[in-house]
């Protein structure tokens, strides 16, 4: 069980990315977190990834309280960054240098099979395409087997065709040792395809809004009418949470808003 | 008139890839040669036709027949074994030196901001200047040499480092640091690959650096190698000894640098470079 227990962050130049937001997430289940620029999901993220320390509130992770990089915490960042000097098997095999080397070879092997990558083994990333690259950012952070794979927009670069064609994938690839995935995207449509519960937040401060429980059964058609109706309702929580957002005086003074008296 | 275009257009199309890959690989370097090939071809050729004496300026087969007399009485050997010490051990220090004070002030903010701005104002005294200094410390002879060339080959080296690992991918840094690697494993695993291209310019500008000092070096009273050869040539006389000088000198240079860049080909294959570095020969 993943907590999140009244976490807030405060950056040094004063900014209030998140306040007081608190979950608690089942193993193995998948939350997407959406919402509008500005209303701390990302922040959120690398929080319990344990790259920024959250300002207060705890994390912790099975009773363990997350505040650096934990072993079974694994991420995918927007782009795939993969380390550009090793080839794509290596990349894959970066986290399990604790492994002797046949094992890890199995290891990575096996990995690059269940992303489809097997006859890219030995090409550097500057061969792939960005959809290949961020299979292989995936293949790399599932194979070290983390109990919670936290994902920030993973498919956000990619174009409309590639970005179904991983979001299945994804699927596929959870099934098999269900981890807990927390996914931060602003894109409804990805949201709801994958999500067992959608979090809406609010920005300014970055608070939660809404938690909406999709039961929708999978794989689930995009076409459905259950579908669209799923999804129109995240889209008026987040209509709502756009407009009831408490006007952050220095953010309205910003956009020009504090002209009108 | 009409003018036939078709043939070579032709004859071109029908070579195939591959000779014209070949083609290729043997017209481009002769592409380089072309220029100074044509200058020394013309100046011979002046000097031989009468319009110049050439004593000054002496043309290539005087140069060439000067470099060959000092290979056959093995002068030329040891004065290049001479230089070539000189500037592999100036090298040497300078690149051993530079490279431990640049990763410590790249890496370590508090040795930075102590460390750089005095390396940096050491920087903008001319390195001539501390010749002077060094014939009294070191004395006239293979010391204060050595040490002047690697004062030379420090400062591209040491800012090449600190600059390299400052500009390493704060995201790449940040993988490093999910996957949980202990501050040696992100320095072998992260920093030092991600450096490696900007370490080799830094080698190469460093290098040339030496070859530029060590003639400033063995200006200030050698009896061998191969800058006493230029000032030898000056004060008796011999512009083509002069000038065989310098040619070696580019040989040298030029060579040293291509080792360099072949030596670290097999580790920057990887990059996404806009062309793909290969060497000049």
């Amino acid at each position: 069980m993943l907590v999140l227990d009244r976490v807030g962050k405060t950056y040094p130049n004063g900014v209030n990315a998140l306040e007081r937001f608190s979950i608690e997430i089942r193993l193995g289940e998948i939350v997407a977190v959406i919402g509008g620029s500005g209303c701390g999901k990302s922040t959120l993220l690398r929080a319990i990834a344990g790259l920024d320390r959250a300002s207060y509130g705890a994390i912790p992770l099975d009773g363990e309280a997350l505040t650096a990089p934990h072993p079974k915490v694994g991420i995918i960042f927007q782009e795939p960054r993969l380390l550009p000097w090793l080839s794509v098997a290596d990349n894959i095999g970066f986290g399990l240098s604790d492994l002797s080397a046949p094992e890890r070879r199995d290891r990575v092997a096996a990995a690059l099979a269940k992303v489809g990558l097997s006859d890219k083994a030995k090409a550097w990333p500057r061969e792939l395409s960005g959809g290949q690259a961020q299979r292989v950012a995936i293949a790399r952070a599932l194979v070290v087997r983390p109990e919670v794979l936290l994902l920030d927009e993973p498919f956000s670069a990619l174009d409309a065709f590639t970005r179904r064609d991983l979001q299945d994938h994804l699927l596929d690839l959870w099934s098999e040792t269900r981890p807990t995935l927390v996914l931060v995207t602003h894109d409804v449509d990805e949201a709801v395809v994958l999500a067992d519960r959608i979090l809406v937040m609010r920005p300014r401060p970055g608070r939660l809004f809404e938690g909406v429980d999709i039961s929708l059964t999978r794989p689930r058609d995009r076409n459905s009418e259950l579908f669209e109706t799923t999804k129109r309702r995240i889209l008026t929580a987040l209509d709502r949470s756009l407009d009831q957002a408490a006007p952050d005086p220095a953010a309205a003074a910003e956009a020009g808003d504090a002209l009108w008296w | 008139m009409t003018m036939t275009l078709d043939t070579p257009v032709e004859s071109i199309q029908s070579l195939a890839p591959q000779s014209a890959a070949r083609w290729r690989r043997w017209t481009r370097p002769a592409l380089g040669l072309l220029l100074p090939l044509t200058v020394a071809a013309a100046w011979e050729w002046a000097v031989a036709a009468g319009w110049s004496n050439g004593r000054l300026v002496p043309p290539p087969s005087t140069v060439m027949s000067t470099i060959n007399e000092l290979a056959r009485s093995g002068e030329l050997v040891r004065h290049m074994a001479i230089t070539l010490e000189r500037v592999g051990a100036g090298f040497a220090l300078g690149v051993a030196a530079g490279t431990v004070l640049g990763a410590i002030s790249g890496y370590w903010e508090l040795a930075r901001r102590l460390l750089d701005p005095t390396v940096q104002a050491l920087r903008a005294i001319p390195s001539i200047a501390w010749v002077p200094l060094f014939i009294l410390w070191l004395g006239i002879f293979e010391l204060s040499k050595v040490a002047l060339i690697a004062v030379g080959v420090f400062f591209p080296i040491y800012l090449g480092v600190m600059g390299a690992i400052l500009s390493v991918d704060r995201k790449i840094v940040e993988v490093g640091r999910t996957f949980r690697l202990s501050g040696p494993a992100m320095i072998r695993r992260i920093l030092l690959p991600a450096v490696l291209p900007a370490y080799v310019v830094s080698l190469r500008v460093g290098l040339g650096l030496g070859w530029m000092f060590v003639v400033a070096a063995e200006f200030m009273g050698a009896s061998e190698g191969l800058g006493y050869l230029l000032i030898d040539g000056q004060q008796l006389g011999k512009p083509a000894q002069i000038l065989a000088a310098i040619v070696i000198f580019a040989i040298l240079g030029k060579t040293t640098d291509w080792l360099i860049e072949i030596a670290a080909m097999p580790f920057l294959r990887w990059q996404d470079a806009f062309a793909p570095s290969r060497g000049a020969f």
